[in-house]
């Protein structure tokens, strides 16, 4: 699968219907053009890093965190309302006990605002059909091999809900400040395929 | 609205393969599993591919992988609308 899906059967129809609804008026390609660029402008996993510092450091904004996102992230100048619509984002913890790996089944929903634009791998038919039955395996392809005691809890992003996962602090990190930290966390480590 | 179902509740997911959209994915029909929470009233996905608008709650619901897949010990946790759940 590559990359570029312009020429995708999917973009054809899409600049199809695209043409057509300007057609009748029912779309201003302008419109459509500047919600698309202020969207791709903002949406990064810089966001996520700068979330996942934080909570690391202030422990009563991972508190408003896990208990809701949504109303948590204006505390850092964020949101899930970077699309046509505000969604609702859960931001899933894990612990020496629990690793949480996020995905949808259904099709590809993601915090792109939180995350930036997806990997191709999280849209692939393997990931999405195995990461729900098999976890442990994907991780371990993933090169993240989990103890057999640590339990793996899967989220299916499969209706109206977003989510985020809060990796664990790596040791050691006790100096460091809160940018620094926020340069520890990778992209799939806020999904999940990774350690952080 | 009220909400039919609460933390803890044991539910028992729809067995129908309708002809039209939903999101209830087919490896998690007719099983059985845990509400850990609300997610919110939304409107109906199978509705709204339908040009109808119903609001409704959907219920954050958590199974086993043993129940799913028959095997794994992992735990797979989906959004559920109201009409996808039934009691166990």
């Amino acid at each position: 699968m590559s990359d570029d899906h312009d020429d995708s059967p999917i973009a054809a129809r899409v600049r199809e219907l695209e043409a057509i609804l300007e057609e009748k008026g029912l779309l201003d390609a302008r419109e459509l053009d500047q919600v698309l660029e202020a969207f791709a402008h903002k949406a990064s996993p810089a966001n996520g890093f700068r979330v996942v510092a934080r909570a690391w450091v202030d422990d009563g904004f991972k508190a408003r965190l896990l208990e809701n996102a949504n109303e948590a992230l204006p505390e850092l100048g964020l949101s899930m309302g970077g699309g046509l619509q505000v969604q609702r984002l859960h931001v899933v913890e894990n612990t020496a006990q629990v690793h949480n790996v996020i995905v949808c089944t259904l099709c590809s929903c993601y915090p792109l605002s939180l995350l930036g634009p997806s990997p191709t791998w999280y849209k692939s038919p393997a990931y999405r059909s195995k990461v729900v039955s098999h976890p442990r395996e994907v991780l371990a392809q993933f090169g993240l091999t989990l103890p057999e005691s640590t339990e793996i809890q899967v989220w299916d992003a499969n209706a109206e809900s977003r989510y985020m996962v809060l990796p664990r602090r790596p040791a050691n990190t006790e100096d460091l400040t809160e940018a620094e930290l926020a340069a520890k966390v990778t992209r799939n480590g806020l999904i999940g395929t990774a350690a952080v | 609205m009220s909400e039919r179902y609460h933390p803890g509740d044991r539910v028992r997911t729809s067995t129908v393969d309708p002809d039209h959209h939903t999101r209830l994915p087919h490896y998690a029909r007719g099983k059985s599993g845990t509400v850990i929470g609300s997610d919110g009233v939304h409107p109906l996905a199978d509705l709204s591919a339908q040009g109808i608008e119903q609001p409704q709650q959907v219920y954050l619901v958590r199974f086993s992988a043993q129940e799913l897949f028959g095997q794994g010990d992992h735990t797979v946790t989906l959004s559920l609308w109201e009409d996808y759940l039934g009691d166990e």
